[in-house]
């Protein structure tokens, strides 16, 4: 089934083209990677998907329905988004982990929150700490830790693990891994070649904010 | 009022020997300034001359309409001041307009139920005035600081969008921010009234002759007014403004 279908998209910001007539089929279950060089349109295609950006012209489609036919904010809890620089807000890593449930009016689920700090090794006494203590790769596992309390259906990934030591990059991929497994759909822009081929079934190049390639890996 | 302090236009006019000790300091030390020193002075006394004038007038007008009339005009033109200063904000002029006139007519209501003051315009025209111009000065600051984080902070508000945030929960922390800005120096001042300096129209009751006992009580007024306008318009303005920044689509501009 296809899940996210970009028909002949475009990005232009003060005239410069960023995103060139991109048009790509996702299916639901995908695991998709993105590689292409440095300033090649590799985020703002993220931004475009996670509906933070719209195109300048084409259109995407989402489960059948224009994106234009949603609410933004429900799509946006459908769409989980991770940016390349991880951005906590607040004083606390508790103000980052309890927003998710403040705009759904929802009590924090803690069993929830334990777990997945669990899954991304982060101590659960790193609640109570000011995040501007934090370490990179603290933050980086946090913005995606945050993402993840409700889980979405697509989740976009801009170079989550750059900030990650071998370890911890392992144990980030297993969690996105094992998600997949259990059908949410995932497209992860990565500079690392060998993170691109390991669980992707799909290979997208982007060069000049065209695609070059599409490869089926698996 | 005691007519032992009546000002002469004599004694005005030896005081005007200070203006001189100023041109006499800026000869000798060249420091250039006798030209733009004489013309301020001039201008100074042009100003103050009709101003007065208007205002005798004015005072003479017993008309509540003509004052409402007035004071509307104030409005209008500080609204005009201030949203030049929020160039970017769609519709500044009517938000700032709406602010400013919510913040100055609830604080002149409570005013005018209290009994402090009367709608006279010998009152609550100086008074409109104070409030009006305070709260114009809070709004440009306010402006200011959401466009400023608006663009500064992106990451943040984009990070709560893509969270499924709307746009107020996503713009919360910046709108408390630029109200905060708004407010602060009236709140500082407030502060520091009668420690740093005493307040102009305090000094201006004293020297005619009320008791500094009195003097004060208007001063107490004064202040409590001037944090309610502020704190009334600015927090109109910023929760008017901020959906300027973002689209339809609730995307960042
Ligand atoms: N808001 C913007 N206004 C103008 N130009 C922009 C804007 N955002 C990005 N660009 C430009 O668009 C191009 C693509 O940027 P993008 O961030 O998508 O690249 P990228 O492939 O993610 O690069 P990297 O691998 O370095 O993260 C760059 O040339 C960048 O300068
Ligand atoms: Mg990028």
């Amino acid at each position: 089934m296809v899940l996210l279908k970009l028909q002949n998209i475009s990005y232009q910001s003060e005239n410069k083209s960023i995103l060139k007539n991109i048009s790509l089929k996702i299916d639901a279950g995908d695991y998709l990677s993105i590689v292409g060089p440095s300033g090649s349109g590799k985020s703002t295609f993220l931004k475009l998907c996670a509906h933070l950006l719209s195109p300048t012209e084409g259109k995407i489609i989402f489960k059948g329905k224009d994106f234009r036919q949603y609410s933004p904010i429900d799509l946006r809890r459908k769409i989980g988004y991770c940016a390349q620089t991880p951005c906590l807000f607040g004083d606390t890593v508790e103000d980052n982990l309890s927003f998710p449930y403040l705009i759904r009016k929802e009590k924090v689920n803690l069993t929830r929150v334990q777990t997945l700090c669990s899954d991304f090794n982060l101590d659960f006494a790193l609640l109570k700490k000011d995040v501007q203590s934090l370490s990179g790769g603290e933050k980086q596992r946090i913005a995606l830790l945050r993402t993840l309390l409700f889980l979405p259906e697509i989740f976009l990934l801009d170079e989550v693990t750059s900030a990650l030591d071998v370890t911890n990059t392992l144990l980030v991929e297993k969690v996105i891994s094992s998600l997949n497994q259990k059908g949410t759909t995932v497209l992860w822009v990565t500079h690392n070649l060998e993170q691109s081929r390991k669980y992707a079934n799909k290979l997208l190049t982007i060069e000049n904010g065209e695609i070059k390639a599409e490869e089926v890996l698996k | 009022m005691n007519p032992g302090t009546t000002i002469s236009i004599s004694s005005l006019f030896i005081a005007s020997s200070l203006v001189v000790v100023s041109l006499l300091f800026s000869y000798f030390q060249k420091l250039g300034l006798e030209k733009e020193t004489l013309i301020s002075v001039g201008r100074a006394i042009i100003q103050l001359v009709i101003v007065g004038y208007i205002l005798e007038y004015i005072f003479g007008q017993k008309s509540p309409v003509f004052t409402t009339f007035l004071l509307a005009f104030m409005t209008f033109n500080a609204a005009y001041n201030a949203a030049k200063r929020g160039k970017n904000i769609r519709n500044g002029l009517l938000i700032s307009f709406v602010s400013i006139a919510v913040g100055a007519m609830i604080t002149l209501s409570v005013l005018l139920l209290s009994g402090a003051i009367q709608y006279e315009p010998f009152q609550v025209i100086p008074i409109g005035g104070m409030i009006i111009s305070n709260a114009m000065v809070a709004l440009g600051l306010c402006y200011r600081q959401l466009s400023s984080d608006f663009k500064d902070k992106r990451d943040e508000v984009e990070a709560k969008l893509a969270l499924g945030a709307d746009v107020l929960p996503a713009s919360l922390e910046i709108i408390r921010g630029a109200i905060r800005t708004g407010m602060l120096p009236t709140i500082d001042s407030a502060k520091t009234l009668g420690i740093v300096a005493l307040p102009g129209m305090m000094t201006g009751l004293i020297l005619a002759g009320v008791s500094p006992v009195m003097a004060i009580r208007y001063q107490i007024m004064v202040t409590f007014m001037l944090l309610s306008t502020t704190a009334i318009a600015s927090f109109m303005a910023c929760y008017l403004a901020y959906r300027t920044f973002f689209n339809q689509r609730k995307q960042l501009i």
